[in-house]
């Protein structure tokens, strides 16, 4: 599988507070790869290395083969909040998008029909058709991040960054989305990278899960308190394209059970030796330190 | 009683506008006695004049050729004013959004230019007024250059506040579809400046008003300020009142102007802030 998304030894630090540490992570093509983990423990730090916000303290963010550029249309953006452009009609929005991502200037003269049709065909992939006319600040916040969404896709970004983006919907919209972008990313063989502070979306989203925490152990002793987030966990997961009554099976609730213990609780440390990094492009390469005294 | 003065009082519609006008009608009926009574006292009063006598200034100054110069010098004056206010404050307004769509951009210029705009911003633009009459001479070029000097600072400061409250996640995702700083700046921050920059416009015309006038009364020949301190030597309150009246009607006019224009063009802006 071909490789998007490359991090090889990442540290992030600000001030003298390590926030990511040692990260190594490589995503393929085609993937729906779900990120949670304990808020605080550097998500959306990690998002915006990806997305070329931030520079890396240490190691290499490579993107399409090269060093992770600043935002560009190499990778799609969803935020939580004001991704879309609240002086524009929904309809404007996804147009504006499409136009800008052809040329920056091309949104000067009037749009071809062309265009709006190819807008006007996101807007009902997302069903948002009715709305097309709408301010964003006139939808509720599902419609919101559907319109979003369909802003993200229509420049048909390499991948899509996700950072908590059904954060602030009540539940039933919640599920409802996490129905629809399962859908979405099925027919349309999308590349997703999705960060989350909720177990039970990332294991319901995922065809990989990456749980990234700040509460593990390695041979720099237990006393040391300077640790950054780091993956504890990565695996293939089976639910893709389920049914939401899958949450409610046993191996489901299994699942989110030894989860929670590995990367939510900070009592539970697992030796960095011992994380369970089963998926196939997984891979660690450990410092010196953090196995000095290997046992 | 306490339904109307209540601290729960239901004052809207029609009872609101009414209440409103009391202290206008009160105003002018104390006038009107005032003056009349003064008038009794001494016909050749000129403090108090008559409505009747500021009606004859008005037709005197506005819909009568003057002897000398053949001008409605009412229509001049407002006319000179209003090139002097308009220049003045367009210029700033464009230097401003210029200026400060960039320092909200480029924090390198921001830090480069945003120490000068707040020092220039604390200067009383009044005290630099003998400066600008003796640089720029005693033309209009001055007296722009201060309304100028008045408004830009300040207006420059609040479109950089502007800019810098966008969100960054707005600025991400533009470049995440494609947009060149120039583009970003252009098609997606000043559309979002816009409504809040006229709001600052409107903040700043009364300011302008000011330093209009105030170089007006040193230097001009022709112009609403000059025109109230030159016949302020003759006690002429018949023109002074009028002129007074006009200029606020105009202040008046030129804010619900902008803010009409605000909701109309932007409606956006007032509702998404809720
Ligand atoms: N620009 C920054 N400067 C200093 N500290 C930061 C900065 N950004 C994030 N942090 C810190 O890094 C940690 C991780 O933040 P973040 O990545 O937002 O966490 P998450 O998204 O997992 O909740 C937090 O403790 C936060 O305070
Ligand atoms: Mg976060």
């Amino acid at each position: 599988m071909e490789k998007l998304i490359e991090i090889k030894d990442v540290d992030k630090v600000y001030g003298d507070k390590v926030v990511l540490d040692n990260i190594d992570l490589n995503v393929s093509k085609g993937e729906l790869c779900t990120l949670v983990g304990p808020s605080g423990c550097g998500k959306s730090t990690l998002l915006r290395l990806i997305l070329g916000m931030e520079r890396a303290t240490r190691g290499e963010v490579i993107i399409e083969g090269k060093n992770a550029p600043r935002p560009n249309k190499q990778r799609g953006i969803v935020f939580q909040k004001y991704s879309l452009f609240p002086n524009l009609s929904v309809f404007d929005n996804v147009l504006l998008a499409k136009r800008m991502c052809q040329s920056p200037w091309a949104s000067l003269r009037s749009a071809s029909s062309d265009e709006k049709d190819e807008a006007m065909e996101y807007l009902k992939r997302v069903r948002l058709e009715h709305a097309r006319d709408k301010k964003p600040h006139e939808l509720s916040g599902g419609m919101q991040q559907r319109a979003a969404i369909a802003q993200a896709l229509i420049t048909k970004p390499p991948v899509l960054l996700m950072d908590e983006p059904f954060g602030a919907l009540d539940p039933n919209t919640r599920e409802e989305l996490q129905v629809f972008l399962t859908e979405l990313w099925e027919e349309n063989n999308l590349t997703i990278f999705f960060v989350t502070h909720d177990l039970e979306e990332a294991v319901f989203l995922g065809t990989r899960l990456l749980v990234l925490s700040q509460y593990y152990t390695d041979d720099r002793g237990d006393g040391f308190d300077g640790r950054g987030g780091k993956i504890v966990f990565d695996k293939e997961l089976k639910f893709k394209g389920a049914s939401t009554e899958i949450k409610d099976t046993d191996e489901f609730k299994k699942l989110i059970k030894s989860i929670k213990e590995i990367g939510f609780e900070p009592r539970i440390l697992q030796h960095v030796k011992d994380f369970n990094l089963t998926h196939p492009d997984s891979y660690q390469t450990l410092t010196e330190i953090e196995h000095r005294n290997s046992k | 009683m306490s339904r109307f003065w209540g601290m729960h009082a239901d004052v809207s519609g029609w009872k609101s506008k009414l209440v409103g006008i009391i202290p206008f009608v009160i105003l002018i009926v104390v006038y009107i006695y005032a003056s009349d009574a003064r008038l009794a006292d001494n016909p050749q009063d000129k403090l108090l004049p008559s409505f009747g006598q500021m009606y004859d200034a008005v037709e005197r100054m506005a819909f009568t050729e003057d002897r000398r110069t053949g001008d409605y010098l009412f229509w001049k004056d407002t006319g000179a004013s209003l090139f002097r206010l308009g220049v003045g404050v367009g210029l700033a307004f464009i230097f401003a959004l210029m200026v400060g769509l960039n320092q909200g951009l480029y924090p390198g210029f921001n830090a480069g230019i945003g120490p000068f705009v707040t020092f220039v911003s604390m200067i009383p633009p009044l005290a630099i007024l003998p400066i600008l009459f003796i640089s720029l001479g005693v033309g209009e070029t001055a007296k722009i250059a201060l309304i100028f000097i008045g408004t830009a600072p300040i207006l420059t400061r609040d479109v950089y506040l502007a800019v810098d409250k966008i969100p960054s996640e707005q600025k991400v995702k533009a470049l995440t579809i494609g947009a060149t700083p120039a583009a970003l700046l252009y098609r997606i921050i000043l559309p979002q400046t816009l409504p809040r920059a006229l709001d600052s416009l409107r903040l700043v015309l009364g300011g302008a008003w000011l330093f209009l006038i105030a170089s007006e009364a040193i230097a001009a020949t022709e112009g609403l300020g000059y025109r109230i301190f030159l016949v302020r030597r003759y006690m002429a309150m018949d023109v002074i009142i009028p002129y007074v009246l006009w200029i606020t009607l105009l202040g008046f006019l030129f804010d619900w102007i902008l803010k009409k224009l605000n909701s109309s063009l932007f409606g956006w802006y007032r509702e998404a802030a809720k």
